[in-house]
């Protein structure tokens, strides 16, 4: 147990570490880094906490894929350091209190304060439960049967997403010249080499 | 002698020293692996093109790995003035450690694993999707045209072949039931056309060209083209950084050999299940599965020029992603309706 602790408290504090650090830092490669090892140790929480599932989960979708394309965007961008701090005291309060409500919903959320005062008790005892089968299977359980509907919805609305964003980007320009690999493959022989027969000394 | 193994099986230090010697054990026969498998490589080209290939240092040649470890080692260790030194420095590391830390999950013989976690091919999927950060890193950092404009390629061409791999696990874990590597190879015992690349035939096609994509691997070595990007994202790098490159690149493709393997070559199940073949350990077979893989990533690179950018990507989205979506469907329902559906 002293392992899992230690690797706990690890995890733990590079996670809070390295998310005041997606903030604080001024270059913004740098705060998308931080953040991306920010999921790495949310993940590995979650492995500690026997949820291997869906720590592997975070890491493809999240590291994987999304904080690919976050890194992209912004080491394609000419950003200018000190335009970006500026307007950092004046966006300072509306910053702050936004924090302090969502700090007070997790409280409640917990039970920590409010009547819901049974839930933290709970948590405390959740640990690696031993299950009959492993999480993954018990996740499609569920997803797949009592939230179907939601899961179909999820679906839908990211398709909207995508469709929109496709819609935004294509533009058909004229005088675009395509390759059609079907028409390639199908060009006989007799239209794509003549074979000349050169005359010594004569040229073609 | 008791006292002893119940140090190692309950004490947390004795626990502690078993897995790191467990990963010694792992990587050092892995880094030796990398190294042999540079000098396979240059073997396999040369006599791909009628030369000779490395032949001076050592007997056959077979000390020049070590010699050419030995001359990275010794340079010097440039980092360009106008480089971001701490991820120029860290972006090798992190290139080179994701190729070793994938190799926890994998079972060399029944039961010869160091995590034998529930979700093992969901594992290999996420390590194998961070390896694009090494590179990437090290385009930015460099902060030079070249590096960048090869990291970005390299970027856009990992995260495109991954989603077909994606899919190819899925088919094979449709087929398994689990996604415990262990259950997957157990899941192939029997006779050699009973292993999944025989069934899943085009998806064990599919998987290989995206490995060779993902490893950035002739015909899809974009990435570093030399006659377009002098070396790519490597452009800027020297002695070790350098070479922590070249061996995570390595390392990388035995892996993926060694997924292949596991997932549609049977791991450590020899091809025929009777008696004198069943007495060579597993490993063995599985090295020998591996090194034909590798063997399949060399004749590749000596065989085939080299992808056009955007056929590379045609053929990552417009002809991989749809056929690895449909045969993910039609295994589906093979499984359902010919009443295969592996029993949980």
């Amino acid at each position: 147990m002293i392992l899992q602790a230690l690797a706990f408290y690890v995890f733990a504090f590079v996670v809070m570490a390295s998310a005041a650090m997606v903030v604080v830092s001024r270059n913004p490669v740098y705060s998308v880094l931080f953040l991306i090892l920010a999921f790495f140790n949310a993940a590995a929480l979650f492995v500690l906490i026997g949820a291997e599932f869906i720590a592997m989960i975070l890491i493809i979708v999240y590291v994987g894929a999304v904080a690919v394309l976050f890194l992209f965007v912004v080491m394609m961008l000419d950003i200018n350091l000190t335009a970006l701090r500026e307007g950092f005291l004046k966006y300072l309060p509306i910053g702050t209190i936004i924090g302090v409500i969502l700090f007070f919903e997790i409280l409640l959320g917990l039970g920590v304060i409010g009547s819901n005062q049974s839930t933290l008790a709970a948590l405390g005892k959740a640990g690696p439960q031993v299950l009959p089968i492993d999480n993954t299977r018990a996740i499609g359980r569920v997803l797949y049967t009592q939230y179907f509907y939601l899961f179909q919805v999820a679906g839908v609305v990211l398709l909207v997403a995508m469709i929109g964003a496709i819609v935004l980007t294509l533009r058909s320009r004229p005088g675009v010249r395509r390759q059609r690999i079907s028409e390639q493959l199908y060009r006989p022989k007799s239209d794509a080499v003549t074979v000349v027969k050169v005359p010594t000394r004569g040229g073609v | 002698m008791a006292d002893l193994i119940n140090f190692f099986t309950h004490h947390w230090l004795g626990q502690a020293i078993v897995i790191l010697a467990e990963c010694l054990a792992v990587t050092i026969p892995l880094l030796v692996a990398v190294a042999y498998m540079t000098y396979a490589d240059r073997k396999i080209w040369a006599s791909i093109q009628l030369r000779r290939g490395p032949n001076v240092v050592g007997p056959f040649g077979l000390l020049q790995p070590m010699a050419d470890g030995l001359k990275l080692l010794l340079k010097e260790t440039i980092v360009p003035s106008s480089a971001n030194g701490v991820l120029f420095i860290i972006a090798p590391m992190i290139a080179f450690m994701t190729a070793l830390i994938a190799w926890a999950v994998v079972p060399f013989d029944n039961g010869w694993v160091i995590a034998d976690i529930n979700v093992g091919i969901l594992y290999l999927f996420a390590i194998s999707s961070l390896g694009v950060y090494g590179v990437i890193i090290a385009g930015w950092a460099s902060n030079s045209k070249y590096a960048f404009l090869g990291a970005l390629r390299s970027a856009a061409q990992m995260v495109s072949y991954e989603v077909s791999i994606g899919f190819v696990l899925i088919t094979v874990l449709l087929c398994v039931g689990s996604l415990n590597l262990t259950k997957v190879v157990l899941a192939q015992s029997g006779w050699f056309w009973s292993w999944f690349w025989l069934p899943l035939l085009p998806m064990f096609v599919i998987f290989f060209v995206s490995a060779l994509a993902e490893t950035n691997r002739t015909p899809f070595d974009l990435p570093m083209s030399e006659a377009e990007l002098v070396q790519g994202f490597q452009t800027e790098y020297s002695s070790m950084p350098f070479a922590l490159f070249f061996l995570g690149e390595y390392a990388n493709m035995i892996l993926l050999s060694a997924l292949g393997s596991v997932l549609f070559l049977g791991g450590w199940m020899s091809p025929v299940p009777y008696a004198p073949f069943t007495l060579i350990p597993g490993v063995i077979w599985f090295a020998l599965k591996i090194a034909f893989l590798l063997f399949v990533f060399s004749w590749t690179k000596g065989t085939l020029p080299r992808y056009r950018y955007d056929q590379l990507m045609r053929l990552g989205w417009k002809v991989f992603l749809p056929v690895s979506l449909g045969w993910v469907v039609l295994t589906a329902a093979v499984l359902q309706f010919g009443g295969w559906v592996p029993k949980l």
